[in-house]
Order: structure tokens, then C-alpha cells, then sequence
């Protein structure tokens, strides 16, 4: 049965829905109205605030806890200076990946690591011969993602630091309105955002204090719904649903290599030697698998299939994670696309999937399943640059 | 020897840039003329208090069509719809009426009223929608003539003829009831209580200078079912920054294409040869040559303003003439200090969607009778939104913007439209006492007001009588008699001048239909 999160208290009374899933063991809400679409638009527009504590944390601390997770990473962590946050993932042996996360460098001695599954035996399994401990602090920390254009105007009040000072991917210390926390300028929206990281008994104080810092600032309590619009607008990935983890795979078809998911940036091949290193040095050098792409379906194609039936065109209300297969322009089965969602910003129906590289560039048309009135049907698909949405603020 | 453009466009609004987009797409050499300072026309944000950035006068969007929006790729150019999410219609009592996204939440509303109503609503929407699909293929193509005998106006004729019969004896039927009837007895023949007919009669008056009971009213009740944002047919947006971003949007895409655009530059006139229109005279006298001019400008302001009567034949001058332009409503924009609490409600959700003042149709019919007889409506339908609360970027934190559109407003006053100037104060009283009646401290929380009459949308914004359609969407000034029987292509009498506003099919919101359909009648005839 899964666990309330340390937000409990305050996101039950908020979701009139009652919309909740499991997600890492815990209560998380999908929306908190019967519709996520005004979350969706506070995100964009306003802000909103998302609980993510269910998120899985690990304090790696001691002399060596560069090196250690420069060994079970693909980047190399060492060069990651104090109050610097960087995005990876993380492979086994056979170059495959196992999870993706952030890594925040809070102390010359001290890192934190997130990641979407439980790791901690992962972690433990490679920690022999460096001087480091792990310590999980999933349920210790409360995490909230506050996410959108007014997130900044939101904290500017009630954070002791300057916030301006805080650069993309930055993390630090302070105080919100008395209470210690870290905040780090990141987020899973694509968008200008923050998420702050705070002990578990001050969480309900934590909560009460953003909320009503962004009353007039357009601030909505967000769910998981218009959350996954965002990151598939953001061109995201995500662990279980856009791949599985390397460790959970039956075949090896299922699993993927970084290159296979578009994380290829974060693999640092030239250095210590690392888990994966060996094989990631082959899959780069051979470029064999697939790749991840950004689809944008054809409109015109939609509304002709649909007018077949003297329907509207529909188009998915949210985001969807069933998997669907991407043929070519012959009907040849050539990848699989695996989330998507209409975007409501950019107007377009959106997919992240993974293809036949030979299909890869940016401008291939390729074919992609939909369904209209129970019929398959195919449209056409245009591999698309990601991220699809990226405003200028998201890194401002 | 001086350039000549292959198409100058009077007016920068959002059909002018639209089709001044298309043509750029096809390589034409395209330049813009506006008179204001800034672009959008009627479709503009202006900060006119510190701060506050108001859709001065067009505030919603419903119509506007999704293949301008991919064909100009309008989202990278930053247009950002956010739809309204309710339809607020609150009472003097406590009670009010708030029709919301959610079918369950929405029938316990409607049922307090009336149970009967609540069961049936749904089920309007149904048959409404069934109809709007016909009228959409409508507002997608030109207007075909029936008179012209040419193949593609019969084809498609025929077409729509065969979609009308597809669609079966019954919703037929319906459709010329829908044609012909008044909104007030159309929602008569579904709905028994007041507050939701009145609230849901306004969408066949808006606009227009005819009451809830006058025929021909049923008709634009579709309008509302024809909205697509996000393919659904419903929605009402706002546009992110207001309304002008919409035409900024425009502006960026047909820029981005090789369009060129000035400001402050004024037409004076059209300058013909030989029958022709050979380019403009500006304000301040400078001449611009160009293989076409293309006026977005009303059709009254476009042949008897820039033309001029004498350069046309009489018969075309008198129907010109008769085109029924009579602006029947005004718009007053408040600054607040905190967000208006109505009677009985609390927070903001039944606040993030539009609110109409519109407590009864007797109300609505009373407020035309005062009209009719050349005076303002002491007691006016309202429609107001307050966009802060969707989007903080456009007043200060904890601050609002309040968008009021009022009717009714005629320009013809029984003392004459001059008198507008003398009455504005009046007007802008009647229209925040009449709010505040539902939404008690509303006078003290006012920091700024502009209120803007029929005669000064006239003035300042080039309407002709105020009319925010370019001219009255009534029955017999649509489809290929809008705006003259003959001339309903975008083609004039003039050769090579060409109309691409409001004030041509299918006409009226920030659609973009004129335009862009204005756009393809002048690539298409350029053999």
C-alpha cells in the first residue's frame, strides 16, 4: 500500500478529484481538479507546484565521493564544482542504462543523487574500496518542484538569498521564510523553475509558505497529468515508461544504450575507468541501435482520417504512455514510439520514440499509428528537433 | 526611380498581417501600412497604466483558425492561447450561474435552476455541434455565389448542398429554424429557466444592434460551438500578453517571411490610373507604388474614405452605402488593486473563464429597447474577464485587470454620435455601477478606467460607426453578400485593389479567415 508523502497533509484537502496513483511507493496526485488542463496552463503561464518527493535520494558523502560517482556514473563528477547540479545516467557493464538522475555537488565531500528507482543496493554493490557512505534520503527530504514563468517572482520574497544569483543547474542553501532548505534552479518541465529539497518535519511549513507566497501570482498545486504534458513538451524521457531500467529488462532488445536515448551528451568516455566504459567505448564507436526522436504528427492527415467517419478530430486530452509502432514511408516497422501528448502551447501532437537511426535527421517523414472510431490508421510523423519547447526563460 | 511592392496592405491588424503572411509565403515582395503607433488593429495590448497591459479592445479569441496557426507556425512566433475554462452568469441574489468544464459539477449548477434544464444541456451541445460542423466548412472556404454560375462556385455549392443533406431531415429542419428564429425562441424550445437562456442568448447579439428576440439572432448561437482551440468545440482562449500578441505573433511570422512592416504611416488615399489601383498617398504625402493594394480597412472607410465615391459607379456607392456598419456596443477596462468578489462565491475558479451580466432575457430585451431609441442601456449586458488571473504577466502581483465589453452602446445617439464625447463619463458610470451591483466594493478598488464609446472605437481605431465586425454579422450581410452582392471574393470594382478585413467572408473575431482566404483569391488570380 503506498505511503502519504511528507505533503500529505496538505495536497489530500487540494485534490477535490481525488485522482491519485502509486508512484515510488507513495500517494502522488494525477490532478488535482477533474481536469489537469488549468495545472497544465498555470505551469506554463503562471507557476505551479508539484510534489516529487517520491523521487528516490542518496547522500554520498566522504573523501572520495567524486571519484565514486565519477566510477558509477558516465559523466565525470569530479569536474562538477560545489552548488553545481548535472543531469546523466547510469549503465552496466554492457553500456546499457540503468537509471537516469541529477547529481548535485552540495559539499566538496558531499553529493546527492536522485534517481526514479530504488538504487541503494546499486550504489552499495560498487562502493568497495572508496572511502564513502550512503545514506538514503528519500523519506527524509520533501522535495516540491515549483515550476513556471512566476516561480522566480514567487521565492523572490520569501527565500534569504539572492535569487537572481542562482544560475541553471545551480543549487544552494537557505532559508525559506526561516526554514533551512536547499534550492536548486531545476525542474522536469522544460520551463523557468526550482525545486526545493526540505527535511521532512518542516515540509507542511515549507508547503504553506510558497502556496501562499504565489496566491497572486497564478500559482496552482500541479499533479502528475500536466506534468507529463511539460516533459514530453520539454522532450524529456522517462524511466519506465520511455525505457526500462538495464536491470529489469528480459531481452536485450528492451534495453537501451545513452546514445539509444538521446543521452549520448552525458557519457564522458576519456578518463578513470567506469562502469559501461569498455562497451560504451564500442556502441560509440559502432553507433549501432536505435535513436531517440521527437515526432510531430501530420494535422491535416488527422482531421482527413477522422472526417472519414464525420468526426472531429480527436486528439489525446493527456498525455499517453502505451506504446506505439513508427513504420516508414513503405510500412516497414522501424521503432517504437513511446509517450506523447497534444501540446496545447505549440499546437501539435507530439511523440518521443525511438527509431531505426537510418530515419533519425532531423525532417524524415516517417509513419506513426493512430487510432480513429477503432480503425488503425497510419499519418505521417516529421522527426523533429527536442526539445520541443524550449523557451529562452528556461535557463534565464 | 522608386520600388514598387508587389502588394501594399492598408492596415495593420490581424487579417492585414495574415494575408500579408501568405503572400510573403509565395514570394511576394509585401509591405504593411499602419496608422497607429502599434500593430493589431482592434486586436492590440496597450499599457495604458503602469504595469497594466490591456486588450484594449478585442479580448477573446475563438475562431481563429488552426491552419493559420501552422501554415504562419504562429506558436514559435509566440502566440500562446489559454483557454477560458468557465461561464460565469452571476445573479443579484446570491446564487448565479457557473457553467464549468466538468459535465458532473456543471449539471448540479444547471439543476439548481432547473433539473430538467440540467439533463437537456448536454444533449443541446450535441445537436449544436452536429450543426456547427456544417457551418464550419463554411467559414473554411470563400463564399460560394449561387448567382454566378461559375464551377467552383457550384461545386462547391453543391457540396454543402450534399453535407446538408448528409446531415439528415431532422437537424435540416433545425438548421433553418436556427437561421431564421431569434436566439430568445430558439433556447425556448430546450430550456425553462431564465438565467441559463439569457446567459447562453447573449453569443446571438454580441456585436450586433438586434435583441435577444429579434430573428435572425438564433444563428450566432453556433459561433460558440464552432470554437476550436485544441480541436475541441468549445473553447474560448485568451492570448498570453493579450490580444495584440495574437497580431505580434502575425507580425513576427510575415516579417520573418520578407514582409515589411511601418507604423505612424497613415493612407490617405488610394492612387488609381486609368481605373487601376496603381499604390497609396500617405498622411504625409509620400507615394508607394505596388502591383496590388489590399485594404483591411471596413469596406465603408475602404471605398468611400480611401477611394472616394467618384471614382465608383453609383449603384456599388449605394450599396456601400446601405452596408449596415451601426456599432452597437463599447468596452470599458478597469485597473484594480484586488481581485472583485461577486455575491455568494468564494475564490477564483468560477473567475477563470468569462462572466456575463446577463441575469434575464427581459433584462437583455430592456436594455435593447433603451438602444433602440438612440440611448445607451442604463442596465447593459456585460461580458468581462479578468486575464491576470490566467496570466500574472500582464498587471502587477495581487493586482487586475478588468475587461468589460458593453452592450448595448449605439453610435447613432438620438442627439447625434457627436454626442458620444459628452456622454463617455456617463456611459463608464452606468457600466461600473451595473457590475458592482453583483460584485459589492468594486468602485473603491479602481486605480484607472478607460472607457471607450462607439464614436471614439471610430476615431482611434478606424471602425466605421464602431462596429467590431467591420459590419453587422446579420444574416443578410454574410456568405456572398458580405460585403456587397458580387463583390464577396475580395475582389472590388477597382482592379487590383483587394479587401481582406472583417468586413468580408466569413468576417467578424480574430479569425484570420479574411485574410488568408483574401491572400489565396490574389495568388490564385495572378496568371
Amino acid at each position: 500500500m503506498p505511503l502519504p508523502s511528507p505533503f500529505h497533509s496538505r495536497t489530500s484537502p487540494l485534490c477535490t478529484s481525488l485522482q491519485w496513483k502509486e508512484w515510488g511507493g507513495y500517494h502522488a496526485v494525477c490532478s488535482y481538479g477533474t481536469s489537469h488542463e488549468p495545472e497544465y496552463v498555470a505551469l506554463r503561464h503562471s507557476a505551479g507546484l508539484i510534489d516529487v518527493s517520491p523521487l528516490f535520494k542518496y547522500e554520498i558523502s566522504g573523501p572520495d565521493a567524486a571519484r565514486f560517482l565519477a566510477r558509477v556514473t558516465v559523466r565525470d563528477v569530479t569536474k562538477l564544482k560545489v552548488g553545481r547540479m548535472s543531469y546523466l545516467c547510469w549503465c552496466d557493464d554492457d553500456g546499457q542504462v540503468v537509471d537516469d538522475g541529477t547529481v548535485a555537488r552540495l559539499g566538496d565531500e558531499h553529493f546527492r543523487l536522485t534517481a526514479a528507482e530504488p538504487s541503494l543496493s546499486w550504489l552499495e554493490g560498487l562502493r568497495r574500496g572508496f572511502a564513502v557512505s550512503i545514506e538514503d534520503s528519500s523519506v527524509s527530504l520533501g522535495t516540491l518542484a515549483l515550476q513556471g514563468p512566476s516561480a522566480r517572482e514567487i521565492l523572490r520574497p520569501i527565500v534569504d538569498t539572492d535569487i537572481d544569483a542562482l544560475r541553471f543547474f545551480g543549487i544552494l542553501r537557505c532559508r525559506l521564510t526561516g526554514i533551512d532548505i536547499w534550492l536548486s534552479r531545476t525542474g522536469y518541465t522544460g520551463d523557468l523553475g526550482y525545486e526545493i529539497w526540505i527535511p521532512r518535519e518542516n515540509a507542511e511549513a515549507a508547503y504553506d509558505a510558497v502556496l501562499s507566497a504565489g496566491e497572486h501570482l497564478g500559482l496552482l498545486a500541479v499533479g502528475l497529468d500536466a506534468m507529463d504534458v511539460s516533459r514530453i513538451e520539454a522532450g524529456f524521457i522517462m524511466n519506465g515508461v520511455d525505457y526500462y531500467s538495464a536491470n529489469h529488462c528480459l531481452t536485450d532488445e528492451r534495453k537501451a544504450s545513452p546514445w539509444e536515448l538521446g543521452l549520448g551528451w552525458t557519457v564522458n568516455l576519456d578518463r578513470e575507468p567506469f562502469v559501461g566504459q569498455a562497451a560504451l567505448r564500442r556502441l560509440k564507436e559502432t553507433g549501432e541501435g536505435r535513436r531517440l526522436v521527437g515526432l510531430n504528427a501530420d494535422w491535416d492527415e488527422i482531421k482527413a482520417i477522422f472526417e472519414a467517419y464525420s468526426l472531429p478530430p480527436e486528439v489525446p486530452t493527456a498525455a499517453w504512455r502505451d506504446g506505439r509502432p513508427v513504420y516508414d514511408e513503405s510500412n516497414r516497422w522501424i521503432g517504437q514510439a513511446t509517450s506523447g501528448a497534444w501540446s496545447p502551447i505549440l499546437k501539435a501532437n507530439l511523440a518521443l520514440a525511438q527509431i531505426d537511426k537510418a530515419f533519425a535527421e532531423p525532417g524524415t517523414r516517417v509513419r506513426f499509428e493512430i487510432t480513429a472510431e477503432y480503425h488503425r490508421h497510419t499519418v505521417t510523423a516529421t522527426v523533429t528537433p527536442m526539445p520541443f519547447f524550449n523557451p529562452p526563460r528556461k535557463r534565464a | 526611380m522608386p520600388k514598387t511592392y508587389d502588394a501594399v496592405i492598408i492596415g495593420g491588424g490581424h487579417n492585414g498581417l495574415v494575408c500579408a503572411a501568405y503572400l510573403a509565403r509565395a514570394g511576394q515582395d509585401v509591405l504593411v501600412l499602419e496608422r497607429r503607433h502599434v500593430l493589431g488593429g482592434a486586436a492590440v495590448t496597450e499599457e495604458l497604466y503602469p504595469g497594466f497591459h490591456f486588450s484594449v479592445c478585442s479580448y477573446v479569441v475563438s475562431l481563429l483558425r488552426p491552419s493559420i496557426i501552422r501554415d504562419l507556425e504562429l506558436a514559435r512566433h509566440g502566440l500562446d492561447l489559454i483557454p477560458l475554462e468557465t461561464s460565469f452568469s452571476p445573479l443579484p441574489d446570491d446564487r448565479g450561474l457557473c457553467r464549468w468544464p466538468d459535465s458532473g459539477q456543471n449539471r448540479r449548477e444547471i439543476a439548481r435552476f432547473s433539473p430538467h434544464d440540467a439533463d437537456l444541456y448536454p444533449e443541446f451541445g450535441l445537436t449544436m455541434t452536429k450543426l456547427a460542423r456544417f457551418s464550419r466548412r463554411i467559414i473554411d472556404e470563400p463564399a460560394p455565389d449561387p448567382t454566378s454560375f461559375r464551377l467552383p462556385d457550384l461545386r462547391h455549392l453543391l457540396q454543402l448542398g450534399r453535407s446538408m443533406m448528409e446531415s439528415g431531415e431532422e437537424e435540416m429542419f433545425l438548421q433553418l429554424k436556427l437561421l431564421t428564429m431569434s436566439a430568445a425562441d430558439f433556447l425556448d424550445m430546450w430550456f425553462e429557466s431564465d438565467v441559463l437562456k439569457a446567459t447562453m442568448a447573449v453569443s446571438g447579439i454580441i456585436g450586433t444592434f438586434l435583441g435577444v428576440r429579434s430573428p435572425g439572432t438564433a444563428y450566432v448561437l453556433l459561433h460558440h460551438y464552432m470554437g476550436e482551440i485544441d480541436v475541441a468545440f468549445r473553447s474560448w482562449g485568451y492570448s498570453r500578453g493579450g490580444a495584440g500578441q495574437i497580431s505580434m505573433a502575425c507580425a513576427r511570422a510575415a516579417e520573418s517571411l520578407g514582409t515589411e512592416i511601418r507604423t505612424e504611416a497613415g493612407v490617405d488615399h488610394v492612387r488609381l490610373r486609368n481605373g487601376r489601383a496603381t499604390g497609396v498617398v500617405l498622411e504625409n504625402g509620400d507615394e508607394i507604388s505596388a502591383q496590388r493594394v489590399i485594404s483591411s480597412c471596413d469596406p465603408n472607410r475602404t471605398f468611400l474614405g480611401l477611394v472616394g465615391e467618384d471614382n465608383l459607379d453609383d449603384d456599388f456607392v449605394r450599396q456601400i452605402r446601405r452596408y449596415k456598419l451601426r456599432g452597437s456596443s463599447g468596452k470599458v477596462n478597469l485597473a484594480v488593486d484586488r481581485l472583485p468578489q461577486f455575491h455568494g462565491r468564494k475564490g477564483t475558479a468560477h473567475l477563470r473563464g468569462d462572466i456575463a451580466v446577463a441575469p434575464s432575457l427581459d433584462y437583455l430585451e430592456h436594455a435593447y429597447d433603451e438602444a433602440k431609441y438612440g440611448s445607451f442601456s442604463q442596465r447593459p449586458y456585460l461580458n468581462v474577464v479578468i486575464p491576470s488571473i490566467l496570466d500574472p504577466t500582464v498587471a502587477p502581483p495581487g493586482k487586475h485587470i478588468i475587461s468589460i465589453f458593453v452592450q448595448y452602446a449605439p453610435y447613432h445617439l438620438k442627439e447625434g454620435p457627436e454626442a458620444w464625447p459628452s456622454q463617455r463619463e456617463a456611459f463608464g458610470d452606468a457600466v461600473v455601477s451595473t457590475l458592482a451591483e453583483y460584485c459589492p466594493g468594486l468602485e473603491e478598488s479602481i486605480l484607472y478606467r478607460q472607457v471607450l464609446t462607439p464614436w471614439d472605437l471610430e476615431k482611434e481605431f478606424g471602425l466605421t460607426e464602431g462596429n467590431i465586425f467591420q459590419g453587422e454579422l446579420s444574416l443578410e450581410q454574410l456568405l456572398f453578400q458580405r460585403p456587397a452582392a458580387g463583390w464577396a471574393k475580395y475582389r472590388t470594382p477597382i482592379h487590383d485593389l483587394w479587401m481582406c478585413g472583417s468586413g468580408t467572408h466569413p468576417g467578424g473575431g480574430i479569425m484570420g479567415a479574411s485574410g488568408q482566404l483574401a491572400a489565396r483569391g490574389i495568388l490564385g488570380s495572378r496568371k
